[in-house]
Protein backbone atom coordinates (compact mmCIF):
# COMPACT_ATOMS: atom_id res chain seq x y z
CA UNK A 1 0.00 0.00 0.00
CA UNK A 2 1.46 3.66 -0.68
CA UNK A 3 2.13 5.82 2.12
CA UNK A 4 -1.00 8.02 0.81
CA UNK A 5 -3.71 5.53 1.09
CA UNK A 6 -2.62 4.53 4.54
CA UNK A 7 -2.92 7.75 5.71
CA UNK A 8 -5.78 8.46 4.16
CA UNK A 9 -7.31 5.17 5.68
CA UNK A 10 -6.26 6.17 8.77
CA UNK A 11 -7.62 9.85 8.71
CA UNK A 12 -11.07 8.17 7.29
CA UNK A 13 -10.83 5.54 10.25
CA UNK A 14 -10.79 8.73 13.09
CA UNK A 15 -13.14 10.31 11.31
CA UNK A 16 -15.83 7.45 12.15
CA UNK A 17 -14.25 6.66 15.35
CA UNK A 18 -15.19 10.20 16.86
CA UNK A 19 -18.25 9.81 14.95
CA UNK A 20 -19.22 6.24 16.64
CA UNK A 21 -17.33 7.13 20.01
CA UNK A 22 -18.18 10.76 20.57
CA UNK A 23 -21.51 10.42 21.21
CA UNK A 24 -20.42 8.07 24.61
CA UNK A 25 -17.93 10.31 25.45
CA UNK A 26 -19.76 13.10 25.28
CA UNK A 27 -22.70 11.42 27.24
CA UNK A 28 -19.67 10.40 30.00
CA UNK A 29 -18.33 13.88 30.37
CA UNK A 30 -21.76 15.43 31.05
CA UNK A 31 -22.21 12.89 33.68
CA UNK A 32 -18.94 14.11 35.42
CA UNK A 33 -19.44 17.55 35.29
CA UNK A 34 -20.41 19.39 38.54
CA UNK A 35 -23.68 21.15 39.67
CA UNK A 36 -21.68 24.34 38.99
CA UNK A 37 -20.23 23.88 36.01
CA UNK A 38 -22.37 25.13 32.92
CA UNK A 39 -23.05 22.40 30.19
CA UNK A 40 -24.95 24.50 27.83
CA UNK A 41 -21.86 26.63 27.43
CA UNK A 42 -21.20 27.55 23.71
CA UNK A 43 -18.80 26.34 21.76
CA UNK A 44 -19.36 23.52 23.82
CA UNK A 45 -16.26 22.12 26.38
CA UNK A 46 -15.70 18.65 26.11
CA UNK A 47 -13.57 17.85 29.20
CA UNK A 48 -14.79 19.16 32.46
CA UNK A 49 -13.87 21.73 34.53
CA UNK A 50 -13.74 20.11 37.64
CA UNK A 51 -15.17 16.43 37.69
CA UNK A 52 -17.16 14.40 39.96
CA UNK A 53 -19.21 11.47 40.51
CA UNK A 54 -20.99 13.41 42.80
CA UNK A 55 -24.35 12.51 40.08
CA UNK A 56 -23.87 9.21 40.45
CA UNK A 57 -25.03 9.23 43.68
CA UNK A 58 -27.68 11.58 42.60
CA UNK A 59 -29.17 9.06 40.51
CA UNK A 60 -29.29 6.89 43.41
CA UNK A 61 -31.07 8.90 45.48
CA UNK A 62 -33.68 9.59 42.60
CA UNK A 63 -34.62 6.13 41.63
CA UNK A 64 -33.34 2.71 43.06
CA UNK A 65 -30.97 2.44 40.04
CA UNK A 66 -28.97 -0.41 41.76
CA UNK A 67 -32.12 -2.60 42.30
CA UNK A 68 -32.78 -1.90 38.63
CA UNK A 69 -29.21 -2.98 37.59
CA UNK A 70 -30.09 -6.07 39.75
CA UNK A 71 -33.12 -6.76 38.27
CA UNK A 72 -31.47 -6.29 34.75
CA UNK A 73 -28.51 -8.66 35.96
CA UNK A 74 -31.24 -11.39 37.25
CA UNK A 75 -33.23 -11.31 33.94
CA UNK A 76 -30.37 -11.41 31.98
CA UNK A 77 -28.08 -14.46 33.90
CA UNK A 78 -31.57 -16.24 33.08
CA UNK A 79 -32.02 -15.44 30.00
CA UNK A 80 -28.43 -16.61 29.25
CA UNK A 81 -28.91 -20.22 31.04
CA UNK A 82 -32.60 -21.10 29.70
CA UNK A 83 -30.84 -20.30 26.16
CA UNK A 84 -27.70 -21.92 26.38
CA UNK A 85 -29.86 -25.31 28.02
CA UNK A 86 -32.61 -24.86 25.84
CA UNK A 87 -31.24 -24.19 22.60
CA UNK A 88 -28.73 -26.85 22.69
CA UNK A 89 -31.35 -29.65 23.90
CA UNK A 90 -33.69 -29.14 21.32
CA UNK A 91 -31.34 -28.37 18.83
CA UNK A 92 -29.29 -31.37 19.63
CA UNK A 93 -33.18 -33.34 19.36
CA UNK A 94 -33.49 -31.37 15.60
CA UNK A 95 -30.03 -32.43 14.92
CA UNK A 96 -29.26 -35.55 15.50
CA UNK A 97 -31.99 -37.88 16.91
CA UNK A 98 -34.86 -39.62 15.56
CA UNK A 99 -37.87 -39.76 15.69
CA UNK A 100 -41.69 -39.29 14.26
CA UNK A 101 -42.37 -35.49 14.09
CA UNK A 102 -38.56 -34.15 13.57
CA UNK A 103 -39.67 -32.32 10.69
CA UNK A 104 -42.83 -30.92 12.01
CA UNK A 105 -40.40 -29.64 15.54
CA UNK A 106 -38.19 -28.15 12.74
CA UNK A 107 -40.67 -26.41 10.57
CA UNK A 108 -42.07 -24.98 14.66
CA UNK A 109 -38.70 -23.51 15.41
CA UNK A 110 -38.96 -21.67 11.85
CA UNK A 111 -42.07 -20.62 11.68
CA UNK A 112 -41.64 -19.33 15.09
CA UNK A 113 -38.71 -16.82 14.27
CA UNK A 114 -40.28 -15.49 11.15
CA UNK A 115 -42.95 -13.98 13.39
CA UNK A 116 -42.29 -10.38 14.11
CA UNK A 117 -42.43 -10.11 18.08
CA UNK A 118 -43.29 -6.49 17.70
CA UNK A 119 -46.89 -7.62 16.13
CA UNK A 120 -47.76 -9.83 18.89
CA UNK A 121 -46.86 -8.09 22.14
CA UNK A 122 -50.56 -7.29 23.14
CA UNK A 123 -51.57 -11.06 22.87
CA UNK A 124 -47.94 -12.06 24.83
CA UNK A 125 -49.43 -9.28 27.24
CA UNK A 126 -52.73 -11.16 27.55
CA UNK A 127 -51.32 -14.75 27.40
CA UNK A 128 -48.97 -13.26 30.45
CA UNK A 129 -51.86 -11.99 32.23
CA UNK A 130 -53.94 -15.48 32.10
CA UNK A 131 -50.85 -16.56 33.56
CA UNK A 132 -50.83 -14.56 36.46
CA UNK A 133 -47.70 -13.46 35.76
CA UNK A 134 -47.89 -10.02 34.40
CA UNK A 135 -45.50 -7.34 36.59
CA UNK A 136 -43.12 -10.01 37.57
CA UNK A 137 -39.20 -10.45 36.44
CA UNK A 138 -40.76 -14.12 35.62
CA UNK A 139 -43.11 -12.25 33.00
CA UNK A 140 -40.25 -10.42 31.44
CA UNK A 141 -37.99 -13.09 30.95
CA UNK A 142 -40.16 -16.04 29.83
CA UNK A 143 -41.25 -15.12 26.28
CA UNK A 144 -37.92 -14.92 24.95
CA UNK A 145 -36.18 -17.54 27.11
CA UNK A 146 -36.16 -20.08 24.74
CA UNK A 147 -35.12 -18.07 21.41
CA UNK A 148 -36.08 -20.12 18.11
CA UNK A 149 -33.28 -18.75 16.54
CA UNK A 150 -31.25 -19.72 18.89
CA UNK A 151 -32.42 -23.35 18.61
CA UNK A 152 -31.62 -22.86 15.23
CA UNK A 153 -28.15 -21.87 15.39
CA UNK A 154 -27.50 -24.86 17.54
CA UNK A 155 -28.69 -27.09 15.40
CA UNK A 156 -26.83 -26.18 12.88
CA UNK A 157 -23.22 -26.02 15.19
CA UNK A 158 -24.33 -29.80 15.64
CA UNK A 159 -24.79 -30.85 11.95
CA UNK A 160 -21.29 -29.99 11.79
CA UNK A 161 -19.86 -32.20 14.09
CA UNK A 162 -18.91 -35.04 12.55
CA UNK A 163 -21.43 -37.61 12.83
CA UNK A 164 -18.83 -40.66 13.29
CA UNK A 165 -17.65 -39.60 16.59
CA UNK A 166 -21.01 -40.11 18.08
CA UNK A 167 -21.56 -43.91 16.35
CA UNK A 168 -18.02 -44.67 17.73
CA UNK A 169 -19.64 -43.46 21.06
CA UNK A 170 -22.71 -45.36 20.85
CA UNK A 171 -21.14 -48.65 19.64
CA UNK A 172 -19.46 -47.66 23.50
CA UNK A 173 -22.57 -47.92 25.04
CA UNK A 174 -23.06 -44.80 25.70
CA UNK A 175 -26.52 -43.14 26.23
CA UNK A 176 -27.96 -40.63 24.78
CA UNK A 177 -27.11 -38.31 27.88
CA UNK A 178 -23.98 -39.34 27.83
CA UNK A 179 -23.43 -38.42 24.08
CA UNK A 180 -24.97 -35.13 24.20
CA UNK A 181 -22.74 -34.08 27.10
CA UNK A 182 -19.29 -35.53 26.97
CA UNK A 183 -19.58 -35.42 23.19
CA UNK A 184 -21.57 -33.26 21.52
CA UNK A 185 -21.77 -30.43 23.13
CA UNK A 186 -18.01 -30.01 23.66
CA UNK A 187 -17.75 -29.59 19.98
CA UNK A 188 -20.39 -26.60 19.43
CA UNK A 189 -18.71 -24.55 22.56
CA UNK A 190 -18.01 -21.94 20.50
CA UNK A 191 -21.72 -21.40 19.21
CA UNK A 192 -22.72 -21.96 22.41
CA UNK A 193 -20.71 -18.59 23.21
CA UNK A 194 -22.26 -16.60 20.62
CA UNK A 195 -25.58 -18.15 21.85
CA UNK A 196 -24.75 -16.60 25.32
CA UNK A 197 -23.65 -12.93 24.38
CA UNK A 198 -26.33 -12.22 22.45
CA UNK A 199 -28.82 -13.93 24.92
CA UNK A 200 -26.91 -11.64 27.81
CA UNK A 201 -27.46 -8.01 25.62
CA UNK A 202 -30.47 -9.11 23.94
CA UNK A 203 -31.96 -9.43 27.56
CA UNK A 204 -30.22 -6.56 29.27
CA UNK A 205 -30.66 -3.88 26.22
CA UNK A 206 -34.97 -4.89 25.81
CA UNK A 207 -37.26 -1.97 26.07
CA UNK A 208 -40.43 -2.96 24.43
CA UNK A 209 -41.52 -6.00 26.29
CA UNK A 210 -40.69 -5.05 29.66
CA UNK A 211 -41.92 -1.43 28.89
CA UNK A 212 -45.69 -3.36 28.46
CA UNK A 213 -45.51 -5.92 31.06
CA UNK A 214 -43.87 -3.92 34.10
CA UNK A 215 -46.08 -1.42 35.35
CA UNK A 216 -44.76 -1.54 39.16
CA UNK A 217 -41.86 0.91 38.99
CA UNK A 218 -40.30 -0.94 42.02
CA UNK A 219 -39.60 -4.01 39.76
CA UNK A 220 -38.39 -1.97 36.94
CA UNK A 221 -35.27 -2.98 34.99
CA UNK A 222 -32.28 -0.60 33.97
CA UNK A 223 -33.95 0.41 30.75
CA UNK A 224 -37.58 1.04 31.74
CA UNK A 225 -36.12 3.16 35.05
CA UNK A 226 -34.11 5.26 32.67
CA UNK A 227 -36.44 6.02 29.89
CA UNK A 228 -39.10 6.75 33.64
CA UNK A 229 -36.00 8.92 35.18
CA UNK A 230 -35.70 10.76 31.33
CA UNK A 231 -39.69 11.15 31.62
CA UNK A 232 -39.10 12.79 35.30
CA UNK A 233 -36.12 14.82 35.40
CA UNK A 234 -35.79 15.68 31.47
CA UNK A 235 -34.35 18.99 32.91
CA UNK A 236 -31.48 17.43 34.30
CA UNK A 237 -28.86 16.09 31.49
CA UNK A 238 -26.25 15.21 33.98
CA UNK A 239 -28.28 12.77 35.98
CA UNK A 240 -29.63 11.04 32.92
CA UNK A 241 -26.50 10.78 31.40
CA UNK A 242 -24.93 9.62 34.76
CA UNK A 243 -27.96 6.98 34.46
CA UNK A 244 -27.07 5.70 30.99
CA UNK A 245 -23.33 5.49 32.14
CA UNK A 246 -23.90 2.76 34.55
CA UNK A 247 -25.96 1.28 31.83
CA UNK A 248 -24.16 1.17 29.22
CA UNK A 249 -20.68 0.82 30.80
CA UNK A 250 -21.01 -2.84 31.98
CA UNK A 251 -22.27 -3.86 28.23
CA UNK A 252 -18.92 -2.17 26.90
CA UNK A 253 -16.59 -3.99 29.67
CA UNK A 254 -18.03 -7.37 28.84
CA UNK A 255 -18.31 -6.34 24.80
CA UNK A 256 -14.22 -5.40 25.09
CA UNK A 257 -13.33 -8.15 26.82
CA UNK A 258 -15.58 -10.92 24.77
CA UNK A 259 -14.63 -8.98 21.23
CA UNK A 260 -12.38 -11.30 20.35
CA UNK A 261 -14.64 -14.44 20.66
CA UNK A 262 -17.15 -12.38 19.73
CA UNK A 263 -16.24 -11.74 16.38
CA UNK A 264 -14.57 -14.99 15.78
CA UNK A 265 -17.56 -16.77 16.44
CA UNK A 266 -20.63 -14.34 14.16
CA UNK A 267 -18.13 -14.42 11.53
CA UNK A 268 -17.72 -18.46 11.59
CA UNK A 269 -21.84 -18.33 11.61
CA UNK A 270 -22.42 -16.12 9.23
CA UNK A 271 -19.54 -17.78 6.82
CA UNK A 272 -20.62 -21.72 7.15
CA UNK A 273 -23.94 -21.34 7.64
CA UNK B 1 -33.53 -13.62 23.12
CA UNK B 2 -36.17 -11.48 22.28
CA UNK B 3 -36.29 -9.48 19.57
CA UNK B 4 -38.35 -6.56 20.56
CA UNK B 5 -36.07 -3.93 18.99
CA UNK B 6 -34.73 -3.12 15.81
CA UNK B 7 -31.78 -3.28 17.67
CA UNK B 8 -32.28 -6.34 18.96
CA UNK B 9 -33.45 -7.97 16.03
CA UNK B 10 -30.14 -7.56 14.62
CA UNK B 11 -28.23 -10.65 16.57
CA UNK B 12 -31.32 -12.48 15.36
CA UNK B 13 -31.15 -11.34 11.68
CA UNK B 14 -27.30 -12.05 11.75
CA UNK B 15 -27.93 -15.84 12.51
CA UNK B 16 -30.15 -15.89 9.64
CA UNK B 17 -27.08 -14.87 7.55
CA UNK B 18 -26.06 -18.18 8.11
CA UNK B 19 -29.25 -20.01 7.23
CA UNK B 20 -29.91 -17.65 4.55
CA UNK B 21 -26.93 -18.31 2.72
CA UNK B 22 -26.15 -20.45 0.08
CA UNK B 23 -23.97 -23.50 0.82
CA UNK B 24 -21.21 -23.78 -1.99
CA UNK B 25 -20.05 -27.06 -0.84
CA UNK B 26 -21.88 -30.09 -0.94
CA UNK B 27 -22.71 -31.33 2.72
CA UNK B 28 -20.07 -33.51 3.93
CA UNK B 29 -20.92 -36.86 3.98
CA UNK B 30 -23.41 -38.31 7.18
CA UNK B 31 -24.16 -35.20 8.40
CA UNK B 32 -28.21 -36.37 9.16
CA UNK B 33 -29.30 -39.33 11.75
CA UNK B 34 -28.25 -42.24 9.63
CA UNK B 35 -29.73 -45.71 10.35
CA UNK B 36 -27.17 -46.06 13.16
CA UNK B 37 -28.32 -44.12 16.05
CA UNK B 38 -31.92 -45.66 16.62
CA UNK B 39 -32.51 -47.47 19.66
CA UNK B 40 -32.84 -44.32 22.41
CA UNK B 41 -36.12 -44.57 24.41
CA UNK B 42 -38.82 -43.36 22.33
CA UNK B 43 -40.01 -40.54 24.41
CA UNK B 44 -36.20 -39.02 25.22
CA UNK B 45 -36.20 -37.36 22.02
CA UNK B 46 -38.99 -35.24 23.04
CA UNK B 47 -37.29 -34.62 26.52
CA UNK B 48 -34.90 -32.79 24.56
CA UNK B 49 -37.27 -30.91 22.70
CA UNK B 50 -39.77 -30.60 24.93
CA UNK B 51 -38.77 -26.58 26.69
CA UNK B 52 -38.31 -24.91 23.62
CA UNK B 53 -41.23 -26.54 22.10
CA UNK B 54 -43.35 -25.36 24.91
CA UNK B 55 -42.03 -21.68 25.65
CA UNK B 56 -42.13 -21.17 21.74
CA UNK B 57 -45.18 -22.27 21.17
CA UNK B 58 -46.72 -20.63 24.59
CA UNK B 59 -45.39 -17.23 24.19
CA UNK B 60 -44.60 -17.21 20.21
CA UNK B 61 -46.97 -19.22 18.08
CA UNK B 62 -50.23 -19.42 20.52
CA UNK B 63 -50.13 -15.00 20.78
CA UNK B 64 -49.46 -14.97 16.94
CA UNK B 65 -52.50 -17.08 16.00
CA UNK B 66 -54.75 -15.12 18.71
CA UNK B 67 -53.54 -11.64 17.36
CA UNK B 68 -54.94 -12.86 14.24
CA UNK B 69 -58.11 -14.16 16.11
CA UNK B 70 -58.68 -10.72 18.23
CA UNK B 71 -58.16 -8.73 15.26
CA UNK B 72 -61.96 -9.51 14.76
CA UNK B 73 -62.87 -9.42 17.87
CA UNK B 74 -64.24 -5.92 20.10
CA UNK B 75 -61.99 -7.49 22.87
CA UNK B 76 -60.77 -4.87 25.27
CA UNK B 77 -58.08 -4.91 28.40
CA UNK B 78 -60.76 -6.93 30.91
CA UNK B 79 -63.36 -7.85 28.72
CA UNK B 80 -63.52 -10.70 26.32
CA UNK B 81 -65.74 -9.47 23.50
CA UNK B 82 -67.37 -10.34 20.40
CA UNK B 83 -67.07 -11.14 17.16
CA UNK B 84 -66.88 -7.96 14.80
CA UNK B 85 -66.16 -8.95 11.05
CA UNK B 86 -63.73 -6.44 10.00
CA UNK B 87 -65.18 -3.17 11.59
CA UNK B 88 -61.89 -2.82 13.13
CA UNK B 89 -60.41 -2.76 9.34
CA UNK B 90 -63.28 -0.48 8.41
CA UNK B 91 -62.48 2.21 11.37
CA UNK B 92 -58.69 1.95 10.84
CA UNK B 93 -59.76 2.91 7.28
CA UNK B 94 -60.97 6.09 8.53
CA UNK B 95 -58.09 6.62 11.57
CA UNK B 96 -56.08 9.43 10.77
CA UNK B 97 -53.66 8.39 12.89
CA UNK B 98 -53.76 4.76 11.25
CA UNK B 99 -52.52 6.77 8.31
CA UNK B 100 -50.35 8.82 10.23
CA UNK B 101 -48.21 5.90 11.55
CA UNK B 102 -48.71 3.56 8.37
CA UNK B 103 -46.71 6.82 6.45
CA UNK B 104 -44.13 7.30 8.96
CA UNK B 105 -43.34 3.75 9.07
CA UNK B 106 -43.13 3.57 5.43
CA UNK B 107 -41.05 6.56 5.20
CA UNK B 108 -38.46 5.11 7.73
CA UNK B 109 -38.20 2.30 5.60
CA UNK B 110 -37.03 4.39 2.55
CA UNK B 111 -34.82 6.56 4.59
CA UNK B 112 -33.30 4.00 6.50
CA UNK B 113 -32.70 1.22 4.16
CA UNK B 114 -30.52 2.82 1.03
CA UNK B 115 -28.12 3.86 3.58
CA UNK B 116 -27.93 0.82 6.06
CA UNK B 117 -27.36 -0.97 2.33
CA UNK B 118 -24.46 1.34 1.12
CA UNK B 119 -22.72 3.09 4.24
CA UNK B 120 -21.91 -0.20 5.77
CA UNK B 121 -20.64 -2.25 2.94
CA UNK B 122 -18.23 1.09 2.52
CA UNK B 123 -17.44 0.59 6.46
CA UNK B 124 -16.17 -2.98 5.62
CA UNK B 125 -13.72 -1.78 3.11
CA UNK B 126 -12.70 0.82 5.34
CA UNK B 127 -11.87 -2.11 8.29
CA UNK B 128 -11.12 -4.74 5.87
CA UNK B 129 -7.50 -4.36 5.33
CA UNK B 130 -5.36 -5.88 8.31
CA UNK B 131 -3.34 -2.95 9.29
CA UNK B 132 -1.83 -2.31 13.05
CA UNK B 133 -5.07 -1.35 15.21
CA UNK B 134 -7.61 -2.62 12.87
CA UNK B 135 -8.96 -4.53 15.40
CA UNK B 136 -9.90 -1.89 17.64
CA UNK B 137 -11.39 0.32 15.32
CA UNK B 138 -13.67 -2.68 14.07
CA UNK B 139 -14.91 -3.01 17.84
CA UNK B 140 -15.42 0.76 18.65
CA UNK B 141 -17.32 0.96 15.68
CA UNK B 142 -19.56 -2.09 16.70
CA UNK B 143 -19.85 -0.44 20.17
CA UNK B 144 -22.88 1.18 19.45
CA UNK B 145 -24.62 -1.86 18.46
CA UNK B 146 -23.88 -3.23 21.74
CA UNK B 147 -25.26 -0.40 23.54
CA UNK B 148 -29.06 -0.48 24.48
CA UNK B 149 -31.00 1.24 22.64
CA UNK B 150 -32.52 3.42 24.94
CA UNK B 151 -28.66 4.40 26.56
CA UNK B 152 -28.50 5.46 22.46
CA UNK B 153 -31.97 7.35 22.15
CA UNK B 154 -30.92 9.60 25.42
CA UNK B 155 -27.64 10.35 24.31
CA UNK B 156 -28.89 11.48 21.10
CA UNK B 157 -31.59 12.97 22.41
CA UNK B 158 -28.60 14.92 24.65
CA UNK B 159 -26.87 15.63 21.49
CA UNK B 160 -29.81 16.70 19.77
CA UNK B 161 -31.45 19.12 22.11
CA UNK B 162 -32.23 23.03 21.32
CA UNK B 163 -29.61 23.36 23.60
CA UNK B 164 -27.27 20.02 22.70
CA UNK B 165 -24.23 19.81 21.56
CA UNK B 166 -24.94 19.66 17.60
CA UNK B 167 -27.60 22.69 18.16
CA UNK B 168 -24.05 24.86 20.13
CA UNK B 169 -21.64 23.17 17.26
CA UNK B 170 -23.93 24.40 14.06
CA UNK B 171 -24.40 27.87 16.23
CA UNK B 172 -20.21 27.99 17.03
CA UNK B 173 -19.80 27.51 12.76
CA UNK B 174 -22.76 30.20 12.22
CA UNK B 175 -25.14 28.07 10.69
CA UNK B 176 -28.06 28.52 13.78
CA UNK B 177 -30.06 25.86 15.63
CA UNK B 178 -32.11 23.99 14.18
CA UNK B 179 -35.43 21.95 16.02
CA UNK B 180 -34.34 18.59 15.75
CA UNK B 181 -36.85 17.52 18.15
CA UNK B 182 -39.59 19.51 18.15
CA UNK B 183 -39.67 19.98 14.29
CA UNK B 184 -42.02 16.90 12.97
CA UNK B 185 -39.92 16.28 9.78
CA UNK B 186 -36.69 16.84 11.43
CA UNK B 187 -37.70 14.80 13.94
CA UNK B 188 -37.96 11.57 11.79
CA UNK B 189 -34.83 12.00 10.04
CA UNK B 190 -32.98 12.59 13.17
CA UNK B 191 -34.32 9.36 14.58
CA UNK B 192 -33.30 7.63 11.12
CA UNK B 193 -30.26 9.04 11.39
CA UNK B 194 -29.80 7.81 15.00
CA UNK B 195 -31.22 4.04 13.99
CA UNK B 196 -28.74 3.94 11.00
CA UNK B 197 -25.75 5.26 13.29
CA UNK B 198 -26.83 2.15 15.61
CA UNK B 199 -27.11 -0.60 12.69
CA UNK B 200 -23.92 0.66 10.96
CA UNK B 201 -21.71 -1.56 13.12
CA UNK B 202 -23.80 -4.74 12.62
CA UNK B 203 -24.31 -4.49 9.14
CA UNK B 204 -20.27 -3.87 8.68
CA UNK B 205 -19.63 -7.36 10.01
CA UNK B 206 -22.07 -9.03 7.66
CA UNK B 207 -20.67 -7.14 5.09
CA UNK B 208 -17.07 -8.16 6.33
CA UNK B 209 -17.81 -11.85 6.55
CA UNK B 210 -19.10 -11.79 2.60
CA UNK B 211 -15.73 -9.26 1.76
CA UNK B 212 -13.60 -11.89 3.06
CA UNK B 213 -15.28 -14.60 0.34
CA UNK B 214 -13.98 -12.45 -2.61
CA UNK B 215 -11.20 -13.85 -4.33
CA UNK B 216 -7.75 -11.46 -4.40
CA UNK B 217 -6.92 -12.42 -7.66
CA UNK B 218 -10.39 -10.60 -9.30
CA UNK B 219 -9.19 -7.36 -7.98
CA UNK B 220 -5.37 -8.07 -9.03
CA UNK B 221 -6.72 -9.07 -12.71
CA UNK B 222 -9.28 -5.85 -12.70
CA UNK B 223 -6.01 -3.50 -11.20
CA UNK B 224 -3.63 -5.20 -14.23
CA UNK B 225 -6.46 -4.26 -16.98
CA UNK B 226 -6.42 -0.05 -15.61
CA UNK B 227 -9.53 -0.43 -13.60
CA UNK B 228 -9.50 2.35 -11.05
CA UNK B 229 -10.45 1.91 -7.57
CA UNK B 230 -14.09 3.37 -8.18
CA UNK B 231 -14.32 1.07 -11.10
CA UNK B 232 -13.02 -1.55 -9.41
CA UNK B 233 -15.94 -1.02 -6.58
CA UNK B 234 -18.54 -1.14 -9.28
CA UNK B 235 -17.28 -4.66 -11.24
CA UNK B 236 -15.58 -6.31 -8.55
CA UNK B 237 -17.01 -5.68 -5.23
CA UNK B 238 -20.76 -5.24 -5.82
CA UNK B 239 -21.18 -7.80 -7.93
CA UNK B 240 -19.46 -9.92 -5.83
CA UNK B 241 -21.29 -9.06 -2.57
CA UNK B 242 -24.72 -8.57 -4.04
CA UNK B 243 -26.36 -11.14 -2.27
CA UNK B 244 -25.45 -9.47 0.95
CA UNK B 245 -26.97 -6.23 -0.28
CA UNK B 246 -30.14 -8.04 -1.11
CA UNK B 247 -30.03 -9.92 2.91
CA UNK B 248 -29.35 -6.83 4.28
CA UNK B 249 -32.09 -4.73 2.49
CA UNK B 250 -34.39 -7.50 3.29
CA UNK B 251 -33.33 -7.11 7.19
CA UNK B 252 -33.02 -3.58 7.24
CA UNK B 253 -36.41 -2.83 5.76
CA UNK B 254 -38.38 -4.82 7.85
CA UNK B 255 -36.57 -3.85 10.82
CA UNK B 256 -36.78 -0.23 10.01
CA UNK B 257 -41.21 -0.91 9.39
CA UNK B 258 -41.30 -1.68 12.91
CA UNK B 259 -39.15 0.90 14.60
CA UNK B 260 -39.96 1.77 18.08
CA UNK B 261 -37.70 2.75 20.53
CA UNK B 262 -36.07 5.14 19.02
CA UNK B 263 -39.02 7.23 18.01
CA UNK B 264 -41.01 6.48 21.22
CA UNK B 265 -37.65 7.72 22.90
CA UNK B 266 -37.03 11.15 21.14
CA UNK B 267 -40.34 11.96 20.21
CA UNK B 268 -41.82 11.17 23.65
CA UNK B 269 -44.70 8.29 24.11
CA UNK B 270 -47.12 10.46 22.54
CA UNK B 271 -44.90 10.76 19.53
CA UNK B 272 -43.96 14.19 18.97
CA UNK B 273 -46.12 17.30 18.09
CA UNK B 274 -49.57 16.41 17.80
CA UNK B 275 -48.82 12.66 17.63
CA UNK B 276 -47.18 13.44 13.81
CA UNK B 277 -44.51 10.93 14.47
CA UNK B 278 -46.28 8.18 15.91
CA UNK B 279 -44.79 4.87 13.81
CA UNK B 280 -47.22 1.59 13.40
CA UNK B 281 -45.72 -0.65 16.56
CA UNK B 282 -46.22 2.77 18.65
CA UNK B 283 -49.94 2.92 18.03
CA UNK B 284 -50.36 -1.03 19.01
CA UNK B 285 -48.39 -0.09 22.26
CA UNK B 286 -50.52 2.98 23.31
CA UNK B 287 -54.01 1.38 21.26
CA UNK B 288 -53.75 -1.97 22.78
CA UNK B 289 -52.03 -1.44 26.77
CA UNK B 290 -53.75 0.09 29.76
CA UNK B 291 -56.56 -0.54 31.55
CA UNK B 292 -58.69 0.33 28.76
CA UNK B 293 -56.68 -1.36 26.02
CA UNK B 294 -58.15 -1.98 23.34
CA UNK B 295 -57.10 -5.38 22.10
CA UNK B 296 -59.14 -5.82 19.11
CA UNK B 297 -58.09 -2.46 17.62
CA UNK B 298 -54.54 -3.07 18.42
CA UNK B 299 -54.63 -6.46 16.79
CA UNK B 300 -55.91 -5.15 13.65
CA UNK B 301 -53.39 -3.04 13.51
CA UNK B 302 -50.63 -5.38 14.31
CA UNK B 303 -52.06 -8.06 11.06
CA UNK B 304 -51.47 -4.50 8.88
CA UNK B 305 -47.66 -4.75 10.22
CA UNK B 306 -47.34 -8.63 9.36
CA UNK B 307 -49.06 -8.40 6.18
CA UNK B 308 -46.42 -5.62 5.12
CA UNK B 309 -43.19 -7.18 6.51
CA UNK B 310 -44.59 -9.88 4.68
CA UNK B 311 -44.74 -8.28 1.30
CA UNK B 312 -41.15 -6.10 1.97
CA UNK B 313 -39.58 -9.74 2.06
CA UNK B 314 -41.04 -10.11 -0.84
CA UNK B 315 -40.27 -7.72 -2.73
CA UNK B 316 -36.95 -7.52 -1.64
CA UNK B 317 -36.01 -11.26 -2.65
CA UNK B 318 -38.25 -10.55 -5.70
CA UNK B 319 -36.05 -7.62 -7.29
CA UNK B 320 -33.25 -10.37 -6.03
CA UNK B 321 -34.58 -13.27 -8.40
CA UNK B 322 -35.51 -10.25 -11.61
CA UNK B 323 -31.58 -9.07 -11.60
CA UNK B 324 -30.63 -13.11 -11.85
CA UNK B 325 -32.31 -13.83 -14.68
Amino acid sequence: MPVWEIVLRYLLLIAVLALMIGPFLWQLSTALKGPHENIFSSPPKFLPSDPTLHNFERVADTIPVWDYALNSLKVAAANVVTNCVGAALAGYALARLRYRGRKAATIVFILAMLVPVEGIIIAQFTTMRELGLNNTLIGVLLPGCVSALNVLLMRNAFLNVPYEIEEAAFVDGANVWQRFLRIALPAVKGTLAVVAIFAFMGAWDDFLWPLIVLSDPDRFTLTIGLNYLHGTFANDERLVAAGTVIAVLPLIILFACLQRYFFRGVGEGAVKG
Amino acid sequence: MKSTTASQAAPTDLATTGTARVRKEPRPDGRGPRRGIRRQLPTSPWLFAAPGLAIVGIFILYPFLSTLNNAFTDKRTLIEGDYVGFANFQELWHDEMFWIGLRNSTLYVLGVVPALVILPLLLAMLVQKHIPGITFFRSAFYTPVVASIVVVGLIWVWMLDERGLVNALLEAVGVGKAGFLSDQWLLLLSAMTVTVWKGLGYYMIIYLAALANVPRELHEAAAVDGAGAVRRFFSVTVPAVRSTMVLVAALSSVAAFKVFSEVYLMAGPTGGPAGEDTTLVMLVQRVGTGLTGRVGYASAISVVVFVVTVALMLLVLRADRKEDA
